[in-house]
C-alpha cells in the first residue's frame, strides 16, 4: 500500500516564486520518428534489422492493403457489400506496425484490415463481414482479432485482453488500433489510464488520418498533438511517420518490447486517409484538391519503392506479378464468398446467450410459424448482398 | 451458518474464489478497504492482489475491461460502487459485453458478472439509489438477477459467476443488513430464469423482487384475501410461466416494483399475463411501482418506492372487481 507523506517528488523540486508559471503543451517538445525522408534520403544506420525477404513482405503486404481496398470499392459501387471504408494511403502505417505483432497477441483495430490476413483470417471472411454476415467475425476472433465499429468502445476491451494476458503470464500484448476521432472518447481515456494504472501489456495505435467522417485533426481536439495526451496517464508515447514503413516498423517494434514488459505504450501514427471515410461518404465536402495532392506527393509506397531500389532489393520485386497474385486471392475469395450459404432465420436467434431463453424461443417459433403462414411476407424481404 | 444478504454475497465470493482461480473480483474500493458494503472483506487477505483490485474510479474501463478479461478467459466479478454510477458504463454492456457472443458466433464469450448495490431507502446521496433493471433487461444477451434473500443471494451469485453469460447482479442494499437466514456453508445454486413462489395463496397474486419482497410480504400477511406472492428472482430472461401459472390459478394479479412505472418490468409482466392467462383474469392488473422521476433525495425518498399500503391498497383494488 502506497503512502501519502507530504515529500517532493524529485521532479518536481523546484519551487518559483513571483507570478505562477503556466505549464503550456508548448513545453512539451514531439518530435516525429522518421526514417526515410519524403526526398527517399535516409541514414543507412537508422534500418531496421531485417532480411531482404522481410523488406519485400513489407511491399507486399502494403500493396495487398492497396488492391484490397480498391477491388472492395470496386465491388460495393457494384451493389455486391454493404458499405466499406478504404485503407488507401495508410498502407505504411497498418503494416509496418501491424508487422510487429506475433500470432498471440491481440489485435482489435477500428481503420485495418489486412494485418488480420497476416494473421491467417481468409479474405474470404473479410468480405462476408462487410457484407454483414457475422461468421466474419467467428473467422477473426479464431485469429486474436476484432474489428470495433463504436469508435474508442474497443479500447476498455484491449485493456482487459491485456489484464488477462498478465495473470496468465502469457508472452503476449493486446494492441487497440484507434483514430484520432477515438481520443476525444471517454472511453478511450478510461482505458488508457485504467491500463496505465494496472500495468498490463496493452499497446494504443493511433492512426491520425486527418478525419473522423468530416471532423479535421485540428477542429477533434485544440491538443497540438495526440501522442502528449498519453503523458497524462503517465504513458510514454511515440509520434512516427506513418507514411514511412520503416519508421513506424521501428517505433512501434520498440514499443512492443516495452509493451511486453507492462509498460503500456501510446503511438501516434500521422498518416491520411486518401479515399472516403467510407463508400457512404463525400469527402469532397469538407477537404480541399489541393489537399489531397499534397498528401499524394508523399503516398507511402512511392517512399518505400524508392528505399528499396537505393537498397538494390526493386529488381527482385515484380510488381505486376504481384498484383496479378493479389488479384487472383481477391477473385477467388469472391467467388468462395458468394457461394457462402443463406442462412436460416434461426441464426438471428442463435449465440444470443449460451441457452435459448424461452421468450426467445417462442419469438422464433412465432416467426417461422408466420413466414411459412404468408409467404407473400417475402415480398417485404429484401435480399441481401449475395453471399 | 445466519447470514444477511450481504454477508450472503461475501460468502459466494470466498467459495467461489476458493473453488476457481479463474475468477477475478475488483472494483473501486474492493481491495484494500472490502467494499463500501464490506461485501468483498478479506476478499485480499486471502486472495492476494492479483485476483482482488482496486481499480481507479472508471466505470467504462471496469465494465469494459471486465469484458476483455472473460474474452480471455476469466470470470471477473465487478463491482460497481452503487447503481446510479452503472449508467456511464451502459455502451460497454449494451455494445460490448452482451454482444460479443453474438458478434462471434460464440468463438468468443463475456461470461462476467457486475454486481451492484440498487435502490433508495438508505438516505444516500443523489445517483445512489436507482432502481432501473427495466432498463438493463432491455438489452439482449445480459441477464439480470436481483436476489431478495440471503440464501437465494449466495445461490443465485454462485450461479452467475458460473453462467456463460453476461450478468447484471443487482443486491437490494436496503435490505442487505436487515434480516438473517440460514445460509447453508456449502456450495449451491438458485438456478438463473427461475422463479419461486414464496409465499402460496389462492385469491390473488402479487409479484415483486429484490428490495421489493419484504414491504409485499408484509402486505400479504396483512390483506383480507389468499395471497401468492411469486419472486422474480431473474428479471431477464424471464420466467413467465410461473408468473401465468399462478395468475391462472388465482385470476388476479399485481405486480409490483421500486422502479419508475412507465416502460418498466411491470408493463412488461402484463403483457405475457396478457398474452398467456388474459381469459383467467378476473380483474384487471395492478401495477404499485416508482413514479416516473429521479428517486428524490433523502428527505424525501420515503414517498417514492412502494410502502405496504400502498401494496394493500392495489391488492385490494384486485380482489374488488
Amino acid at each position: 500500500m502506497s503512502e501519502n507523506v507530504p515529500t517532493e517528488h524529485p521532479a518536481n523540486a523546484a519551487v518559483s516564486a513571483g507570478d505562477p508559471r503556466f505549464l503550456s503543451q508548448d513545453d512539451l517538445s514531439v518530435d516525429t520518428h522518421q526514417i526515410v525522408a519524403p526526398d527517399g534520403t535516409y541514414d543507412a544506420a537508422d534500418v531496421p534489422d531485417l532480411d531482404a525477404e522481410q523488406f519485400q513482405d513489407l511491399y507486399r503486404w502494403m500493396l495487398t492493403d492497396r488492391v484490397f481496398s480498391r477491388r472492395m470499392v470496386s465491388i460495393q459501387r457494384r451493389g455486391e457489400l454493404g458499405t466499406f471504408g478504404s485503407t488507401r494511403g495508410q498502407e505504411a502505417s497498418i503494416i509496418g506496425s501491424a508487422y510487429t505483432l506475433q500470432p498471440d497477441d491481440w489485435l482489435y483495430v477500428g481503420r485495418a484490415w489486412t494485418p488480420m490476413f497476416m494473421r491467417g483470417v481468409p479474405m474470404k471472411d473479410m468480405i462476408l463481414f462487410w457484407r454483414g454476415i457475422e461468421e466474419g467475425q467467428q473467422s477473426f476472433a479464431e485469429h486474436n482479432c476484432q474489428i470495433a465499429i463504436s469508435i474508442g468502445s474497443h479500447l476498455p476491451l484491449v485493456a482487459g485482453l491485456a489484464w488477462g494476458m498478465d495473470l496468465s503470464g502469457d508472452d503476449a500484448i493486446a494492441t487497440a488500433y484507434l483514430g484520432d476521432g477515438a481520443t476525444s472518447t471517454g472511453a478511450a481515456h478510461e482505458a488508457i489510464n485504467f491500463a496505465g494504472a494496472l500495468g498490463v501489456p496493452a499497446l494504443f495505435y493511433c492512426q491520425n488520418n486527418q478525419y473522423a467522417i468530416s471532423l479535421s485533426a485540428d477542429q477533434q481536439t485544440a491538443a497540438n498533438t495526440l501522442a502528449q495526451k498519453a503523458l497524462a496517464y503517465g504513458m510514454d508515447a511515440i509520434r512516427v511517420d506513418g507514411q514511412d514503413v520503416l519508421a513506424v516498423y521501428d517505433a512501434v517494434t520498440e514499443a512492443r518490447e516495452r509493451v511486453r514488459n507492462g509498460e503500456p505504450v501510446f503511438v501516434e501514427s500521422v498518416t491520411y486517409r486518401m479515399d472516403a471515410h467510407t463508400t457512404s461518404d463525400d469527402p469532397t465536402r469538407y477537404r480541399s484538391d489541393e489537399e489531397v495532392v499534397a498528401w499524394e506527393a508523399v503516398d507511402p509506397l512511392e517512399r518505400y519503392r524508392e528505399f528499396l531500389e537505393s537498397e538494390g532489393l526493386w529488381a527482385d520485386i515484380d510488381h505486376d506479378g504481384i498484383v496479378e497474385e493479389i488479384e487472383a486471392e481477391f477473385d477467388a475469395a469472391l467467388e468462395e464468398a458468394n457461394a457462402f450459404a443463406e442462412r436460416g432465420i434461426e441464426e438471428i436467434f442463435a449465440h444470443v446467450y449460451a441457452e435459448l431463453p424461452p421468450e426467445l424461443q417462442r419469438q422464433f417459433e412465432e416467426f417461422s410459424d408466420l413466414l411459412e403462414r404468408r409467404p407473400e411476407m417475402y415480398d417485404h424481404i429484401e435480399q441481401r448482398p449475395k453471399g | 451458518m445466519q447470514a444477511t444478504i450481504v454477508e450472503a454475497v461475501n460468502d459466494a465470493l470466498h467459495t467461489e474464489m476458493a473453488a476457481d482461480d479463474d475468477v477475478v473480483v475488483f472494483g473501486e474500493d474492493v481491495a484494500a478497504s472490502g467494499g463500501v458494503f464490506r461485501a468483498t472483506d478479506e476478499l485480499l487477505e486471502e486472495f492476494g492482489g492479483d485476483r482482488v483490485v482496486d481499480t481507479p474510479l472508471s466505470e467504462i474501463a471496469i465494465v469494459g475491461a471486465a469484458t476483455g478479461l472473460a474474452m480471455y478467459g476469466y470470470r471477473p466479478v465487478a463491482e460497481i460502487q452503487f447503481s446510479g454510477f452503472l449508467p456511464p458504463a451502459f455502451d460497454q454492456l449494451v455494445t460490448n459485453a452482451s454482444r460479443v457472443r453474438w458478434r462471434t458466433r460464440g468463438a468468443l464469450t463475456a461470461p462476467m458478472v457486475v454486481r451492484m448495490p440498487y435502490g433508495a431507502g438508505v438516505r444516500a446521496l443523489e445517483h445512489h439509489s436507482e432502481s432501473m433493471e427495466g432498463a438493463y433487461a432491455h438489452i439482449p444477451g445480459l441477464k439480470v438477477v436481483a436476489p431478495s434473500t440471503p440464501h437465494d443471494t449466495k445461490g443465485l451469485l454462485l450461479a452467475s459467476i458460473r453462467d456463460p453469460d453476461p450478468v447484471l447482479f443487482m443486491e437490494p442494499k436496503r435490505i442487505y443488513r436487515s434480516f438473517r437466514e440460514e445460509v447453508p456453508e456449502e456450495d449451491y445454486e438458485v438456478p438463473l430464469g427461475e422463479a419461486t413462489v414464496r409465499r402460496e395463496g389462492s385469491d390473488v397474486t402479487v409479484v415483486s423482487w429484490g428490495s421489493m419482497m419484504p414491504p409485499t410480504l408484509e402486505a400479504a400477511d396483512e390483506a383480507d384475501a389468499d395471497v401468492e406472492v411469486v419472486d422474480l428472482r431473474t428479471i431477464s430472461p424471464m420466467d413467465a410461466e410461473t408468473v401465468v401459472e399462478s395468475v391462472k390459478k388465482t385470476g388476479r394479479a399485481v405486480v409490483v416494483h421500486e422502479g419508475p412505472r412507465s416502460h418498466g418490468v411491470g408493463g412488461d409482466i402484463v403483457a405475457r399475463i396478457n398474452d398467456e392467462a388474459l381469459m383467467y383474469l378476473e380483474a384487471p392488473v395492478e401495477r404499485v411501482t416508482g413514479f416516473d422521476t429521479p428517486v428524490p433525495l433523502l428527505s424525501m425518498e420515503d414517498y417514492y418506492f412502494p410502502h405496504p399500503p400502498r401494496i394493500l391498497d392495489a391488492i385490494e383494488d384486485a380482489m374488488s372487481v
